[in-house]
């Protein structure tokens, strides 16, 4: 009996280091010694019929035409994680910078990845209120969001890091309306006691919405012209007071091939590719002649207000001692002890 | 009568070995357990035991922090209660169904056979779509059950159906049917042949698919984030509220509630074995 025991552990020693020894050297992808070369890029979801659109138009200029794509699209968090663990990419995009700031820590993004003009972000997009056709319940302002009856759908921001962005228009967009830190945190604890449906992602919360549940959807102006195109009956408003979101993209510090992952970063700027957004819906980070007008909201802020991502992140979304981690656990019945 | 499938792979390394093709003594058994304790410890006990060694990582008191978070307690114990509910009404309506397609010539039983295990197959993220647009705001059939606890149930109870279903219908099928007209001939009624001879016969796999399907409902996501509304302290489940620990990395709270679901079906687990060793005894 002793004489099995030993020898399985043996034995499971063994099959341990043989799996991770594979494990290792599986990652090494061979560098093509011929004329084509594959980039491997990593991106959040919503942008994919985009950069499916980008790639192509990318592949017809000379700095393209032998460079193939492996894509894989998911949500922003997850993409970001499995790229720290291991996922070979040359090319990552996310929806917002802490997802970038999880490869920087990780060695695997330059640290001076936001240092172009347009500090590191290829498109924008802004916090609007979408509603049912028509606008019946007039909602238009962050106030209209907490009148009694009214059901907002927003994700949770614990599982989607894109809903953060929603988090921080509604509470930029009170201060904006002249109140102070703790009356708009306060807002913000009225606000989700709105919200019926917490889904895990943007786009699940878009599905609930036009599944006929709640009066308003906290969404990215992209995300709600996104509905719109696909025949669905929604209006959306841009608040007069909302935060201008920012879409980051970089090479991976590691990637086989810099100088082609580098190429295609760049051909993001241009004018083809900028106007490939915009039609999908995204504000164009270089202002070119976009095919559709975008309403600029007079009070228009940026994370930066608040101390950026890193100190907001901190302050609101700390799993245990953030302004959201309160609100949330004080959601439902009043006490629990 | 093998109960529970790990048992069952247990006792299944002979301890005797027959005919003369075994020269080698040792080395058969040696070679068939190794590879079960490798094979397990690769697949099952090493994951386990990391994720355990995980959430505690910070010591008792910062495990304790984590697990008694206001959402993260009310999410365990909507879970494990509702977790209970489904277990229950499987082991009803489970060995029903089993006892329906064994026994009685139902029109169609044929096509239930096939229909039953079909919850396995699709994706459980489909099964909670699906429930979303049948008992959801916009109701085919006006029924609204979705973002509240009964939408969770439902959603539950599709996906754990199986398991009692199949783990009763073979038991069911080998049980010797001369018993049972022997106990009638001597002027036993339905309900106390069904009491005293198909019953015992039965338990340990009743007892099993139970345990099946509590376990596979402490750890239903895919069907319940979209059904559920996912609010905490009010409809979230322990399973979206880990998915949010990690989407937050906060890894350290994510494994510490993962442990406290797996400690309580481990409970379960050994709770129900214990009563089956005790009623085989009894036997």
């Amino acid at each position: 009996m002793r004489k099995t025991v030993l020898s399985a552990a043996a034995l499971g020693g063994a099959a341990v280091l043989a799996l991770t020894g594979c494990g290792g050297s599986s990652n090494g992808k061979p560098s093509s010694g011929g004329a084509k070369v594959n980039l491997a890029l990593v991106a959040y979801s919503t942008p994919q019929a985009a950069y499916e659109k980008i790639i192509a138009a990318f592949q017809k200029t000379p700095a393209g035409k032998n460079v193939t794509f492996s894509q894989s699209y998911g949500a922003s968090g997850d993409q970001s994680r499995a790229v720290a663990a291991g996922q070979p990419a040359d090319v990552v995009a996310f929806s917002l910078a802490p997802d970038m700031k999880r490869l920087v820590d990780a060695n695997l993004v330059a640290s001076n990845w936001d240092s172009n003009q347009y500090k590191g972000n290829v498109t924008n997009s802004v916090v609007v209120i979408a509603t049912r056709k028509g606008n019946p319940k007039h909602l238009l302002d962050w106030p209209d969001l907490v009148k009694p009856g009214v059901q907002v759908i927003t994700p949770n921001p614990f599982t989607s890091g894109g809903a953060r962005w929603n988090v921080m228009a509604a509470y930029g967009g009170t201060i904006a309306e002249g109140k102070t830190p703790a009356q708009a945190e306060a807002y913000l604890g009225q606000l989700f006691h709105h919200v019926p449906v917490q889904d895990d992602s943007a786009r699940a919360s878009l599905q609930t919405f036009v599944g006929g549940k709640g009066d308003a959807l906290l969404s990215y102006e992209n995300d709600a012209i996104f509905a719109q195109q696909n025949g669905q009956a929604i209006d959306y408003t841009v608040p007069a007071n909302t935060i201008l979101i920012q879409n980051p993209v970089a090479v991976t510090s590691n990637s086989k091939h810099p100088v082609q992952a580098a190429a295609f970063v760049k051909f993001l700027y241009t004018d083809t590719a900028q106007k490939i957004f915009s039609d999908n819906g995204y504000r164009p980070v270089v202002t070119a002649d976009a095919t559709r007008t975008f309403p600029q909201p007079t009070g228009l802020f940026t994370i930066d207000k608040f101390g950026g991502w890193s100190t907001v992140s901190t302050k609101f979304f700390d799993p245990a001692s953030g302004v959201l981690a309160k609100i949330e656990q004080g959601l439902g019945v009043s006490t629990s002890k | 009568m093998s109960a529970l499938p790990s048992d069952a792979a247990v006792l299944a390394a002979p301890p005797v070995r027959r005919g003369r093709t075994w020269s080698r003594p040792a080395f058969g058994p040696a070679l068939t357990g190794g590879l079960v304790v490798v094979y397990l410890s690769v697949i099952v006990l090493i994951p386990l035991g990391f994720v355990v060694a995980k959430s505690t990582t910070g010591g008792w008191s910062a495990f304790w922090a984590s697990v008694h978070t206001p959402d993260a307690w009310s999410a365990l114990e909507l879970t494990v209660g509702l977790s209970l509910v489904v277990a229950l009404v499987n082991l009803v309506m489970g060995t029903l169904i089993a006892w329906v397609l064994v026994r009685d010539k139902v029109p169609g039983r044929q096509l239930f056979d096939t229909v039953i295990d079909l919850p396995f197959a699709l994706p459980t993220i489909v099964a909670g779509l699906t429930l979303l647009l049948l008992y959801g705001v916009q109701s085919p059939i006006g029924l609204n059950l979705a973002y509240a606890r009964t939408g969770v149930l439902v959603a539950l109870l599709f996906v754990t159906l199986p398991f009692v279903v199949r783990t009763v219908q073979p038991v069911l099928l080998e049980l010797d049917r001369d018993m049972e007209e022997a106990a009638a001939s001597l002027g036993a009624g339905p309900l106390t042949i069904f009491r005293r001879i198909v019953l015992p016969t039965i338990a340990p796999a009743m007892a099993a698919g139970t345990a099946l399907a509590f376990a596979r409902a402490l750890s239903e996501f895919g069907s319940t984030v979209l059904i559920s509304g996912n609010v905490p302290r009010q409809t979230q489940v322990a399973a979206v509220n880990i998915f949010g620990q990690i989407q937050s990395d906060n890894v350290h709270g994510a494994a510490a509630v993962s442990t406290v679901l797996l400690v309580v079906a481990l409970i379960v687990l050994v709770l129900l074995n214990v009563i089956q060793r005790w009623v085989a005894r009894r036997d």
